[in-house]
C-alpha cells in the first residue's frame, strides 16, 4: 500500500525486481489488478457458459408442449440456477473484472487501493460458484424457487437451499469488498490533476455502482439469513403461522433487487460512454449531464422496489407511489440515450466490432426500456406480471444491455490488455449472429407474455407453442454463437496480430494516451500529471 | 392453416360454447380491418412469419392481450395500445436519428467529426419532454389503478385458496353462499407425458369450474394454504397473489358469457404449471340453477358409493361428513375407489409407483407411516404436514374418500397394513 502511494520510492522499479511466484501460485497469490481483472473475466465467462447451458435445457424442454426432457422439479432448479449464476456469477463479476483492469489505468493509479483484499474478493467467487453447483448433488437437488427465492417456498426445499444461501453470502461479501476497493481507489488514488469531473465515465459509473453495492448487498444477506433461520432455527420472519409475513421477504429482497439491476447496468453505461465517442471520433456529448443522470438513476433505484410487487395487493397509495417513481427513471435514462445519439451526430463513424455491440446495446436496451415503461404502469403490470413479457423485458436489458456491453468492452480493450488484435471479420460475425438470434429468442416472448403465458412453467397450453418453438430455435443459435466468441478470444491470444499502440483512432482516455500497448504488468508507478 | 380466419376464430375461443358462425367471423374481420394500419401491417407480417416458420403448429397465434371480458380488461387493452402507439412514435424518432447518423456520418464516406459536446438548452429540452410524455401516459393509468383497487359494493364474494397444486373456492357472500369446492387440473397425465394426443384445452381444464353470473361485481378474496400462489384470469384483467396467512382481494364484473381460462402465475413448487383456473360466466337464471344444484347435490351424494366415478366423488367433496360416512365397505371396494382418488390427488408427488421423489416427496411404498398405526396416517392426511408440500386434505375430501385412498396406500406397492373405514376417519376429525 504505502509503496503504491509513495510517488518517489519506487519510481524506477520494474518487473524484474520482483520475485513473484510463477505458474498456478502466481494466480493464487497475485495482488496485481490486471491479473485479478483477467481472472474475474475468465471466471465470469465460465459461469456464463454454465448458466447458458442451463438456459439451453430450459429452452429444449419448452420446445414443445408436454414434459419431454426433465421433470418439473429439475426444470425449476434450472430456472433458479440460470438466474442466480447469470446475475451473480457472470454479469456482475464481468464488470468487476473491467473495473479491476481499467480503473487504475484510467485514473493513473498504480494498482487498486487494497491489493490483498482484491485478491480475496476474487478468490471467494470460485467457492461460491462451487456451492451453487454442488447444490445439484444434494438430496432434493438444487432449489427450485426462482432466483428471487421467495418465502415460504424456500422452506420446502432440501439442503441445496442452504448451500445456495451460503453461496449468496459469499457472493455478497465478494461484491462488498470489491466495491469498497473500487470506491476507495477512485476517491483517493487519482493522479494529480485528475479531478472527479475529468474521470472517464466508466470510473464515474463504477463509483456510483460501488455505493449501490455497499448499500444493497447487506440487505440481500439479511433476507437470505432470515430465510436460513426460518428454515432451521424456528424463527418466523416470513411464516404467517408464527406471526411473520411472506410479503416482508419480497420487500427486503427487492429493496436489494432493484438497485441490483442498476448495479448491473450502470457500469455497462460507462463502457458504452467510452466506446461510442471513440468510434465517433468526437467527445462524449453532455459529460456532466451523464454523471448527473447516472446519480439520479442510482438514487431513484432505492425508491422503486415495490414495482416488482404490484400483484401482492398493495394499497392504492402504494401502487401509485411506486408507479410514479418508476416512470421517473425513464427521464435520466432517456437523457443518456439522447446524449449517446448526440455524440454520434456529425461524428466520423466507423463500425468495428466494439462499436457494433455498442449500437446493438443502444438499440435493444432502448427496446427493453420501452417494455419497462409498459410494465411500470401498475394497471397494465397487473396483466403482465409474472408472464413471459417480463422475461422478454429483463433479457432485453440484461442480455442486450449488460452482456452485449461486456462483449463490446472485451473487444475494445482486448488490444490494450494483450497487445494482440482479435479477428475483425469473426468479431462482426459474432455480433450479427448474437444480434439476430437474440431477437429471435426474446422478441417473440413479448407475444407469449401478452397472450398470457406464465413464466417458470415447464409445460404450457397449446396456443403458446409457436412462440416457444421460435424462441427455442433462437436460443440454440444464440448459445452456439457464444462458442464463436470463445474461439475468437483463444485465436487472438494464440495468434492474433500485434496490436498497434493506438488501435482505435478516437480513444482518448489515460490507458490509451499514457501507456504502451499492451499495458505493462506494473503501470503508473509514478503517477502521470493530468492537465 | 394459419389463415386469418382461423386466427380470429381461435383468438376468441374464450367464447367457447357458442359456435361462431362463418358470418360472425367475417363481421369481426371487417371490424378489425378498421384498426390502425400499423397494427394491421404488424399482424399480417407476423402471420406470414408464423406461417412460414412453423407449418406444423397445432393452434393459431396469440400475440396480443387476450380479448377482454370486463371493463377493466378492456381499459388495460386501451392503455396498452395507447402506450404502444406512443412508443412506436418515439422509437421511429429516436432510431430515425440514430440510423441517419449511422448512414450519413460515416468515416468511410469522408465525414469529418464536429467537436461540439455540450448544449444546455438541448439537454434541458430533452429532459422536460420525456417528463411531459410521462404525465400523459401516467394519467389514465392512475385512474385505472384506482378502479382496479375498488372492491367495494360487490354482489358476490368468493374466497379463493391456493393449495399445492389446486384451487379451493368458497362462496362466502351473496347468492350461492356456502358453496365450497376444490378445483384441479383435469388434463390426463398421459397427455402431459405425450402418450396421448393433447386436447384443445390442454392444461387449461379443471374438474370443477368456478361459476359466476354475468354483470355482477364479484369480489375475489385470495389466500393460500402453503406457499404463495397467484390467481389470474387474463380476460378479466384481474390478477392477485394468494398469500398464506393473509387475505388480499381483487374484483371483476364479467360482461360476456363464456368460459375463461388462466393459470397460476406465482412459482409455487413442482406443479406450478399444472394448476389452471377456469371461470364459467353464465346468465343470472343459469347461475341460480347452478347454485341450486350445488346446494342440493341429490343424486351426486348418493353416487359416493363404490361404483361412482372418481371425478363425481371429488365433485361432491363440499360435504365432508357425508351421510355415507357411517357405511362400512369391503377392502376391495375401498381399494378401487382409493386408486381413483390417489390418481386425482396424490400421484403428482408420490407417483404412480408409490416411490415418491425423495426427499421432497417421500415414498409411500414401504413407508413407516403408511405401514404403521392407521390413526397416525389418518391424522397426517387430514391435517397435512407443516413446512412441507403435504397438504391438509381434511377439508378437500370426505370421510369415504379419505378412507378409501388411505386403504389404497396401505395395501399397494408391497404395503400390507390393513383397512381404514370412513368411521375411523370421522373419529379423528376435530
Amino acid at each position: 500500500m504505502s509503496a503504491v502511494l509513495d510517488p518517489h520510492g519506487h519510481a524506477h522499479d520494474h518487473d524484474d525486481h520482483h520475485h513473484t511466484p510463477t505458474g498456478l501460485m502466481r494466480w493464487i497469490t497475485t495482488t496485481n489488478h490486471k491479473d485479478i481483472g483477467s481472472m474475474y473475466l475468465w471466471f465470469s465467462f465460465v459461469m456464463f457458459m454454465v448458466g447458458g447451458a442451463m438456459a439451453m435445457v430450459i429452452r429444449a424442454e419448452l420446445f414443445q408442449p408436454g414434459l419431454q426432457l426433465v421433470n418439473p422439479d429439475f426444470f425449476n432448479s434450472m430456472t433458479t440456477m440460470h438466474g442466480l449464476i447469470m446475475v451473480f456469477g457472470a454479469i456482475m463479476p464481468a464488470f468487476v473484472g473491467f473495473a479491476n483492469w481499467l480503473i487504475p489505468i484510467q485514473i493513473g493509479a498504480a494498482d487498486m487501493a487494497f491489493a490483498r483484499m482484491n485478491n480475496w474478493s476474487f478468490w471467494i467467487l470460485p467457492f461460491a460458484g462451487s456451492l451453487l453447483i454442488m447444490s445439484f448433488f444434494m438430496p432434493g437437488g438444487a432449489p427450485g424457487v426462482g432466483w428471487t427465492m421467495y418465502a415460504p417456498l424456500t422452506s420446502q426445499m432440501g439442503i441445496g437451499m442452504d448451500l445456495t444461501i451460503f453461496a449468496v453470502h459469499l457472493l455478497g461479501m465478494s461484491s462488498i469488498m470489491g466495491s469498497i476497493n473500487i470506491v476507495t481507489t477512485i476517491l483517493n488514488m487519482r493522479a494529480p490533476g485528475m479531478t472527479l469531473m475529468k474521470m472517464p465515465l466508466f470510473c464515474w459509473t463504477w463509483l456510483i455502482t460501488g455505493y449501490l453495492l455497499i448499500a444493497s448487498m447487506p440487505v440481500l444477506a439479511g433476507a437470505v439469513t432470515m430465510t436460513l433461520t426460518d428454515r432451521h432455527f424456528g424463527t418466523s420472519f416470513f411464516n404467517a403461522a408464527g406471526g411473520g409475513d411472506p410479503v416482508l421477504y419480497q420487500h427486503i429482497f427487492w429493496f436489494f433487487g432493484h438497485p441490483e439491476v442498476y448495479i448491473i447496468i450502470l457500469p455497462a453505461f460507462g463502457v458504452i460512454s467510452q466506446i461510442i465517442p471513440a468510434f465517433s471520433r468526437k467527445p462524449l456529448f453532455g459529460y456532466a449531464s451523464m454523471v448527473y443522470a447516472t446519480a439520479s438513476i442510482a438514487i431513484l433505484s432505492f425508491i422503486v422496489w415495490a414495482h416488482h410487487m404490484y400483484t401482492t395487493g398493495m394499497p392504492v397509495a402504494g401502487q401509485l407511489f411506486f408507479m410514479f417513481a418508476t416512470t421517473l427513471i425513464a427521464v435520466p435514462t432517456a437523457a443518456k440515450i439522447f446524449n449517446w445519439l448526440a455524440t454520434m451526430w456529425r461524428g466520423s463513424l466507423s463500425f468495428e466490432t466494439p462499436m457494433l455491440f455498442a449500437l446493438g446495446f443502444l438499440f435493444l436496451f432502448t427496446m427493453g426500456g420501452f417494455s419497462g415503461l409498459v410494465l411500470s404502469l401498475a394497471a397494465v403490470d397487473i396483466q403482465l406480471h409474472d408472464t413471459y413479457y417480463v422475461v422478454a423485458h429483463f433479457h432485453y436489458v440484461m442480455v442486450a444491455g449488460a452482456l452485449f456491453t461486456a462483449f463490446a468492452g472485451v473487444y475494445f480493450w482486448f488490444p490494450k490488455w494483450t497487445g494482440r488484435m482479435y479477428d475483425e471479420t469473426l468479431g462482426k460475425w459474432h455480433f450479427w449472429l448474437s444480434m439476430i438470434f437474440f431477437n429471435i429468442t426474446f422478441f417473440v416472448q413479448h407475444f407469449s407474455g401478452l397472450a398470457g403465458m406464465p413464466r417458470r412453467i415447464p409445460d404450457y397450453p397449446l396456443m403458446f407453442e409457436t412462440w416457444n418453438k421460435i424462441s427455442s430455435i433462437g436460443s440454440f443459435g444464440f448459445g452456439l454463437s457464444q462458442l464463436l466468441f470463445l474461439y475468437i478470444i483463444l485465436k487472438a491470444l494464440r495468434s492474433g496480430e500485434k496490436a498497434p499502440a493506438l488501435p482505435w483512432e478516437g480513444a482518448d482516455s489515460l490507458e490509451w494516451t499514457h501507456l504502451p500497448t499492451p499495458a505493462p504488468y506494473h503501470s503508473f508507478e509514478t503517477p502521470p500529471v493530468i492537465k | 392453416m394459419l389463415n386469418s380466419r382461423s386466427f380470429v376464430a381461435c383468438a376468441f375461443e374464450q367464447r367457447a360454447g357458442q359456435q361462431r358462425t362463418k358470418k360472425e367471423v367475417m363481421v369481426f374481420e371487417r371490424v378489425s380491418m378498421q384498426r390502425t394500419s400499423i397494427i394491421k401491417l404488424a399482424r399480417i407480417a407476423l402471420m406470414a412469419l408464423a406461417a412460414f416458420t412453423l407449418a406444423g403448429a397445432a393452434q393459431a397465434l396469440e400475440w396480443n392481450l387476450r380479448e377482454p371480458a370486463t371493463k377493466i380488461g378492456a381499459d388495460i387493452h386501451t392503455i396498452h395500445e395507447y402506450v404502444m402507439i406512443l412508443i412506436v412514435v418515439i422509437f421511429v424518432g429516436v432510431f430515425g436519428v440514430m440510423f441517419y447518423s449511422v448512414f450519413a456520418h460515416r468515416k468511410s464516406k469522408g465525414a469529418k467529426a464536429a467537436n461540439f459536446h455540450e448544449n444546455t438548452t438541448v439537454e434541458i429540452i430533452w429532459t422536460v419532454i420525456p417528463l411531459l410524455l410521462l404525465i400523459v401516459i401516467v394519467w389514465p393509468a392512475t385512474k385505472l389503478v384506482i378502479a382496479q383497487k375498488d372492491t367495494t359494493n360487490s354482489e358476490l364474494t368468493i374466497k379463493v385458496t391456493g393449495h399445492q397444486w389446486k384451487w379451493g373456492y368458497d362462496y362466502v357472500k351473496g347468492e350461492g353462499e356456502g358453496i365450497s369446492f376444490v378445483s384441479q387440473l383435469k388434463t390426463p397425465h398421459a397427455q402431459i407425458e405425450g402418450t396421448e394426443s393433447k386436447g384443445e384445452n390442454y392444461l387449461l381444464e379443471v374438474d370443477n369450474e368456478m361459476v359466476v353470473p354475468i354483470g355482477k361485481k364479484v369480489r375475489i378474496l385470495t389466500t393460500a394454504a402453503d406457499v404463495i400462489h397467484s390467481w389470474w384470469i387474463p380476460a378479466f384483467g384481474a390478477k392477485q397473489d394468494a398469500m398464506p396467512g393473509f387475505i388480499r382481494d381483487t374484483h371483476f364484473t364479467a360482461n360476456k358469457l363464456g368460459v375463461y381460462r388462466g393459470q397460476c402465475v406465482e412459482l409455487c413448487g413442482k406443479n406450478h404449471g399444472f394448476m389452471p383456473i377456469v371461470v364459467r360466466v353464465v346468465s343470472a337464471e343459469d347461475y341460480t340453477k347452478w347454485v341450486a344444484s350445488q346446494k342440493n347435490p341429490g343424486a351426486v351424494s348418493d353416487a359416493a358409493g363404490p361404483a361412482a366415478d372418481a371425478s363425481t366423488v371429488v365433485a361432491a367433496a363440499p360435504a365432508p361428513a357425508a351421510a355415507s360416512a357411517a357405511k362400512t365397505y369391503t377392502p376391495a371396494e375401498l381399494k378401487t375407489m382409493g386408486e381413483k382418488i390417489y390418481t386425482a390427488n396424490c400421484i403428482g408427488c408420490h407417483q404412480a409407483t408409490g416411490k415418491g421423489m425423495p426427499p421432497a416427496f417421500p415414498a409411500l411404498s414401504g413407508s413407516k407411516v403408511v405401514n404403521g398405526d392407521k390413526n397416525v396416517q389418518i391424522a397426517l392426511v387430514l391435517n397435512g404436514k407443516q413446512g412441507t408440500a403435504m397438504a391438509a386434505f381434511g377439508k378437500q375430501l370426505n370421510d369415504t374418500e379419505l378412507a378409501s385412498v388411505l386403504t389404497y396406500t396401505r395395501n399397494s406397492w408391497g404395503n400390507n397394513a390393513g383397512v381404514v373405514q370412513p368411521a375411523d376417519v370421522a373419529a379423528l376429525r376435530k
